[in-house]
């Protein structure tokens, strides 16, 4: 789609892309001249971010009161977007399997609970958990390109996401070099980025922005807009190994920016929050962000995940609340 | 177990009512008059009613006082003053102050509730801003109470007598706690004026100055209509004038206390200038613009309701703000996520009403995102108004609802010149990333506070009031002292 015809504060964004000699940021993001200079134009051509005014609507929206079927139907959504993960260098196939048990069905007493939205593993087990979730709709989800730290050559990182793809992964979780970003080679960036997009094909592409390391707000809608360029399906907040992981400040700065990218370019991008989120409070925090900062169209397994493992077993137990009307212990819900 | 569908959209989400129960606040069915300590029946034997504004019933019937409890309590706090808190040292004075800030706290949910019953405003600003506000104010003046030595006043700096406090019904409880706090830490004792469509926090407040033992007359509180608050300002036992409201009140009450001595701060209206410029952090402008001007339904004297935009961006902020107030949620003032409640009173909707229609007679383009209006009560919906000239009225006169109008310009100067062309002088805000252009802007806005980069943003350690017919004097602050000081 080309923007040829900005409008609304995305045109302001948008006209920053043709400006630069971007002709038209198409769906995969080609045609953007990648040097260093055209996309720090880009980039900080952005409107910046004020730390304060984002900290503060962040927590105004935190203040909505979810009750109800309001909050039945949030506890469902939230299981639907939960990608189950597992990222230790302890997994073994035992722990894998489990992991993918529970995928397909979260709560054993209740048929009801949908199953989540993907099991996320290192590439290694890929091919067992591909196995595991057959039929079931779960899909398999591998991090790739040198997780976590992204510090290897574009060669090692491609071989990373070829491994993954042959073992049979449905979305790839890559991660940006944050080195190369801090020191400014944008190009850079941009270009594995575009790479591992060219590796997948049409595999689901989510693109790690790792915000701790980012440090600033500003920065972090730059590496948004960056993978979007790029072709990322999704992007997300963290690799879950450095904390703060996910913060709702750092979540409305990636929502707005998929929201300004789509009406700039016509692409919805997905957001993904991972690590750190542990409570079914803090999960429905993340839907009213999306509902309220990116719009209702977000808020689908499709354009919105969460990354986490012990989320889920407190989605069930206030879902089961929810419904009954009274709590059941911890030792009521399977723990895998 | 129920089974759920998983398959609904997620325009379907709709937040059920999440409404704060009204039962943790009891209204009494009437109220008398607090004075000496003790409510009391009036002594003009009439009562009016208060009503909720969000539907239109009445809450409870409320003391009017006539000239006779006006003398009454002036006469206490007179007594109170020269025989127990004027002659008390400051740290006793703190003590107190500090009981009925922790009061406050304590009791904030049934004053938050009860603040958004009397006066229409959502919840979550009762129990977010002005009630922890309030408390605040107490809390900061307990602290100068027995520093006042230091506060560059003289070595010894003494209180005026007592104080004639009179107060609007836009934040009724934090305006009692502005004139309240500070009049007292400095020692002098006081005679509230609530506004007649809101007066039930400051008597639940009145209660728990009660239980606080403060001695009794230090603080009296008489509800009534704008004759009352007459007779307070004209009252000869009366040593100093506090006000906050509309400028033409204020007009007559400096007319009404010149050459009587008495010492006077007027606290008035305004039209505040929130100015964006092109490098400005976007998205929270735009929150910054919505913070300006709806918080509180307008209902505020600094509201930024002159938005000023560079016109480069002046489409794409528009664009932006409209998507925003699109999701804005009015109605009900108690549910927890409502973001507008009612307007206050039959009166206030009439004007703005009248302001707006003003607007479109001159050639503004009115727009309002569809917003369905509840039947019972007062409401507005969240009104901006495009294509405004300085010379309309609506970009001239306080309208205090939720009603932007919105201007543009080419350069700071411009901006600045714009932003200044009014009688009025409270407050602006400016948006830009570039800090020399806030400090190049604020040395040249002619207002008592200049927001940079945020907007309606209250601190009991800053200094707070206006140019102009904005007002004259301080609250809050070192500065805030001196208007209750002999210094």
């Amino acid at each position: 789609m080309n923007v040829d015809a900005p409008t609304g504060a995305a045109g302001i964004v948008a006209a920053g892309v043709t400006g630069t000699g971007v002709t038209g940021a198409t769906a995969a993001g080609t045609g953007v001249v990648g040097s260093d200079a055209a996309l720090r134009q880009i980039l900080h051509g952005l409107p910046g971010v004020d730390q304060v005014g984002a900290h503060e609507r962040a927590a105004s929206l935190a203040t909505r009161s979810i009750k109800r079927d309001a909050k039945l139907w949030a506890l469902d959504m939230a299981v639907r977007m939960v990608d189950l993960t597992t990222l230790e260098g302890a997994d073994t196939p035992g722990k894998v399997r489990g992991l993918c048990a529970k995928a397909r069905q979260p709560d054993p007493d209740d048929p009801s609970v949908p199953p989540v939205a993907a099991v996320c593993v290192y590439p290694d087990l890929v091919s067992l958990a591909r196995g595991e979730l057959a039929g079931s709709g779960v899909a398999v989800a591998s991090v790739a390109t040198a997780f976590p730290s992204g510090r290897a050559s574009l060669a090692v990182k491609l071989a990373d996401v070829a491994d993954a793809l042959n073992a049979g992964a449905d979305e790839v979780d890559m991660v940006i070099d944050r080195g190369a970003f801090l020191a400014g080679r944008y190009a850079q960036v941009y270009e594995e980025v575009r790479a591992v997009r060219e590796a997948c094909g049409p595999t689901h592409l989510k693109v790690i922005l790792e915000t701790a390391e980012l440090a600033t707000l500003d920065n972090t809608l730059r590496a948004a807009w960056l993978a979007m360029l790029a072709g990322a399906d999704f992007i997300k907040t963290s690799t879950g190994k450095v904390t703060p992981a996910a913060t709702p400040p750092v979540a409305l700065v990636m929502l707005s920016a998929v929201r300004d990218f789509a009406e700039a370019t016509g692409r919805r991008v997905g957001v993904k929050v991972a690590g750190g989120i542990r409570t079914a409070k803090d999960a429905i925090r993340y839907l009213v962000l999306v509902r309220e900062i990116a719009g209702p169209q977000w808020l689908t397994p499709e354009a919105f995940r969460i990354g986490a493992s012990s989320l889920l077993n407190d989605l069930l137990m206030q879902r089961r609340k929810q419904i009954t009307g009274a709590y059941a212990g911890p030792d009521y819900f399977t723990l895998d | 177990m129920a089974s759920v569908s998983t398959t609904t959209a997620g325009a379907d989400w709709e937040y059920a009512p999440a409404p704060e129960s009204r039962e943790i606040v009891t209204i009494r069915p009437e109220y008398g008059l607090f004075t000496g300590g003790e409510f009391a029946a009036p002594l003009s034997g009439k009562h009016f009613t208060t009503l909720n504004p969000a539907s239109e019933e009445p809450l409870a019937s409320v003391a009017e006082a006539g000239e006779a409890d006006v003398d009454r309590a002036v006469a206490s706090a007179r007594k109170a003053y020269d025989q127990a808190w004027g002659r008390m040292p400051g740290r006793e004075r703190a003590k107190y102050l500090y009981r009925i800030a922790r009061a406050i706290q304590e009791r904030a949910r049934e004053f938050a509730v009860l603040e958004s019953l009397d006066n229409g405003k959502p919840i979550k600003e009762s129990r977010d801003v002005d009630i922890p506000l309030a408390a605040a104010h107490f809390f900061y003046h307990a602290g100068w109470a027995d520093k006042l030595g230091y506060a560059g006043f003289g070595p010894d700096p003494r209180p005026l007598g007592v104080a004639g406090q009179v107060i609007p019904w836009n934040f009724p409880l934090l305006m009692a706690a502005w004139k309240l706090a500070p009049a007292l830490a400095t020692g002098n004792t006081c005679v509230l004026k609530p506004a007649e469509t809101t007066p039930l926090t400051a008597l639940l407040l009145a209660e728990v100055i009660q239980e606080a033992e403060l001695p009794p007359g230090t603080v009296n509180i008489i509800t009534g209509d704008g004759s009352a608050g007459a007779g307070l300002v004209g009252h000869p036992g009366v040593n100093k004038i506090a006000f906050t409201g509309s400028t033409e009140v204020g007009k007559e009450i400096q007319a009404a206390v010149a050459g009587t001595g008495k010492k006077l701060t007027l606290e008035l209206g305004g039209k505040a200038a929130n100015v964006v410029f092109d490098d400005a952090p976007l998205d929270q402008a735009v929150e910054g613009i919505v913070n300006g001007i709806f918080f509180n339904q307008g209902h505020v004297c600094c509201a930024g309701s002159r938005l000023l935009l560079a016109e480069p961006i002046a489409d794409a902020v528009l664009d932006r703000l409209k998507q925003r107030l699109a999701t804005l949620r009015l109605g009900d003032p108690l549910d927890k996520n409502t973001d507008i409640g009612a307007i206050n009173s039959r009166q206030q909707l009439d004007k703005i009403e009248g302001l707006v229609a003003a607007g479109e007679a001159e050639g503004a383009q009115r727009w309002s995102p569809p917003c369905p209006l509840p039947a019972r009560g007062y409401w507005f919906p969240p009104t901006v108004f495009s294509g405004v000239s300085q010379s309309h009225r609506i970009a001239r006169e306080e309208i205090f609802g939720p009603v932007l109008s919105v201007l543009t310009f080419r350069t700071p100067e411009e901006a600045v010149a714009k932003a200044n062309n009014t009688p009025y002088g409270l407050s602006a805000g400016v948006w830009t990333e570039k800090g020399s252009r806030i400090l190049w802007m604020a040395q040249r806005l002619r207002a008592g506070v200049v927001w940079a980069n945020t907007y309606n943003r209250f601190d009991p350690a800053s200094p707070f009031g206006g140019y102009q017919e904005s007002g004259f004097g301080r609250e809050g602050g070192r500065a805030g002292l001196a208007a209750y000081l002999d210094a």
